[in-house]
């Protein structure tokens, strides 16, 4: 009886509207699909979208990676409060973001008037953009990689630097390899976020069709023209892209259960 | 954090440590390269938040709030996470059980199912709703013809909620039951308690820490939902702006003292939020620690 009313519940508000959407495209037909993804409009803002995404996990792989290792590693006055700020991404709703960061990196913003006389402009650009997305990525790659970290034993680095392994060698040849499914699903699941995110760019991004115009955004300028078949086209075209990041996601969990004997 | 890692002890001379350990400089930088990087992208923004809201006074602060619209976004952000929270909390309860306590087939794939909605971008949460509903679909005219108002209305927001903060009780319940096991249960009903007594005096209070968490998340996400709210709200202010659409419309008129101060109350939502879960955190680990040595 519980298991009807889960499949009920699920599939009322979860399965009938993506099964309509997939419908829908569906009866769009592959012509009518390759018609909306060439076209350049569309095809610029998925460009947009997946490069400042693209670039935006790379840095927070970099940083998140680091930020784990401190919060695992070591003990300073503070850490408590750092590792709860890291969720701030989580539960600050995007809006709020998207319209404080665009404050801070305006030309009279207090990042922003630094780095406005050095010729940088971040805000209406597609910098701005890669600064939204790493803004709200961060918690997947720390969240992912820490727990893995907490399970690393000593054993293992006490026994690269008896047999001569310098600090260096150790974390390199030893400790990352050991991290890097981790690090892959935290990357995954930051661009996947990313790529749908909305809320948080519009307003730093500038919405500049062809520059800074995300494809989130065009499902949404598509759906004010009342052009659903235009925007029914980008949404299953991101939907099959971020399914598939999906896949490659359990793919890597599958990868990592056989090879080191834990999932991420 | 339930491994804490034993303190190394400090070394004598200054050019030695542990070889399980970075050298001194090395951990200063580490530190203030995360600090600085957790400064820079997360607090500063947060910082600013308010301090743009207080740019004017406080009597512009406040003046914001007095505004009908504002108060009406409020009031509407209030009215769909009481909608939304308990709807997902049932399904939540109801689903862990259903996967936590019973064999069945097909039950990875239907974990996979309940997280789909994290995997959609909140835009298309929104727009399979306005394929669902708008009046070129096949619902459409029956729902004109019988004055059923969904999208562009307070129901298709509800629904849009409901669909965004969908997985977040079921998730974080699944593996708290799973690691809890059916042996309490299985005691209950051989002492002579029926299965709604079970559930509500065995299994409730074993679950009821993690239960708390997953709420306390989907509450922050139901009422800072953007774009998902956007696509089906129809933007008709005093009627269907939910407090983040409120903040968007205030911004782009440049508005930006009341903007951002609607934006504290939402921040304030997500400190609050912070501290209560970090607060769990510390509590509800003793638990499944506990929990997980019967």
């Amino acid at each position: 009886m519980t298991l009807g009313f889960t499949l009920a519940y699920l599939t009322l508000i979860v399965l009938i509207p993506l099964a309509g959407l997939v419908w829908r495209s569906a009866s769009l037909g592959w012509g009518g699909m390759w018609h909306v993804a060439t076209d350049p409009r569309t095809l610029n803002a998925l460009k947009i979208s997946f490069g400042t995404s693209f670039v935006a996990a790379l840095v927070n792989v970099v940083f998140g990676v680091i930020v784990a290792w401190v919060l695992v590693r070591y003990r300073f006055p503070g850490r408590r409060i750092i590792d709860a700020v890291v969720d701030l991404p989580f539960a600050l709703p995007t809006a709020v973001a998207g319209i404080a960061l665009t404050a801070l990196y305006s030309k009279n913003g207090w990042i922003g008037k630094w780095l406005d006389p050095l010729g940088i402009k971040v805000a209406f650009t597609p910098i701005g953009i890669t600064i939204a997305l790493i803004f709200i990525g961060l918690p997947f790659v720390v969240r992912t990689v820490q727990p893995v970290m907490e399970e690393i034993r000593k054993e293992v680095e006490e026994a690269a630097a008896t047999l001569g392994a310098t600090r260096f060698q150790t974390i390199t040849r030893v400790l990352l390899p050991g991290l890097t499914p981790a690090i892959l699903t935290g990357f995954a699941l930051a661009f996947a976020r990313a790529v749908g995110e909305y809320g948080s760019v519009i307003f730093i991004a500038g919405n500049l069709p062809y520059i800074s115009e995300i494809a989130p955004l065009l499902i949404v300028i598509r759906l004010e023209e009342f052009d659903y078949t235009g925007a029914t086209a980008i949404a299953a075209i991101m939907l099959i892209i971020s399914f598939t990041m999906l896949f490659v996601i359990n793919l890597i969990q599958a990868w990592s259960r056989r090879r080191y004997g834990y999932a991420t | 954090m339930r491994h804490e890692l034993p303190q190394p002890p400090e070394p004598a001379t200054k050019a030695w440590h542990p070889a399980t350990t970075e050298s001194r400089t090395a951990r200063f930088v580490l530190i203030g390269v995360a600090l600085a990087f957790l400064g820079l992208f997360l607090l500063l923004p947060l910082i600013s938040v308010f301090f743009e809201a207080f740019r004017k006074g406080p009597a512009a602060y406040f003046a914001a709030f007095a505004d009908a619209d504002a108060l009406s976004a409020i009031r509407l952000t209030l009215l769909v996470a009481v909608i939304a929270v308990p709807l997902n909390l049932v399904f939540g309860v109801v689903a862990a059980w259903t996967i936590a306590k019973f064999e069945f087939k097909g039950k990875a794939f239907l974990t996979t199912l309940i997280d789909l909605p994290f995997s959609v971008s909140p835009v298309i949460s929104g727009l399979v709703y306005v394929l669902l509903f708008s009046s070129h679909s096949a619902l459409g005219p029956w729902l004109k013809s019988h004055g059923i108002e969904i999208l562009f209305a307070v129901p298709g927001i509800v629904l849009a909620t409901v669909f965004v903060t969908f997985p977040f009780v079921a998730r974080e319940l699944i593996p708290l039951m799973q690691e809890q096991g059916t042996t309490d249960e299985e005691a209950a009903l051989s002492l002579g308690a029926n299965g709604w007594q079970t559930f509500w005096h065995v299994t409730l209070p074993n679950i009821k820490w993690g239960l708390l968490y997953g709420v306390l998340l989907c509450n922050a996400r139901a009422m800072g939902e953007f774009g998902a709210v956007s696509v089906v709200s129809g933007h008709i202010r005093g009627l269907t702006n939910t407090m983040p659409l409120q903040v968007e419309i205030l911004y782009n008129e440049f508005n930006t003292v009341a903007a951002f101060a609607v934006a504290s109350l939402l921040a304030l939502l997500a400190l609050v939020t912070l501290v209560l879960k970090t607060l769990l955190e510390l509590r509800y680990g003793a638990e499944l620690a506990a929990n997980g040595g019967h």
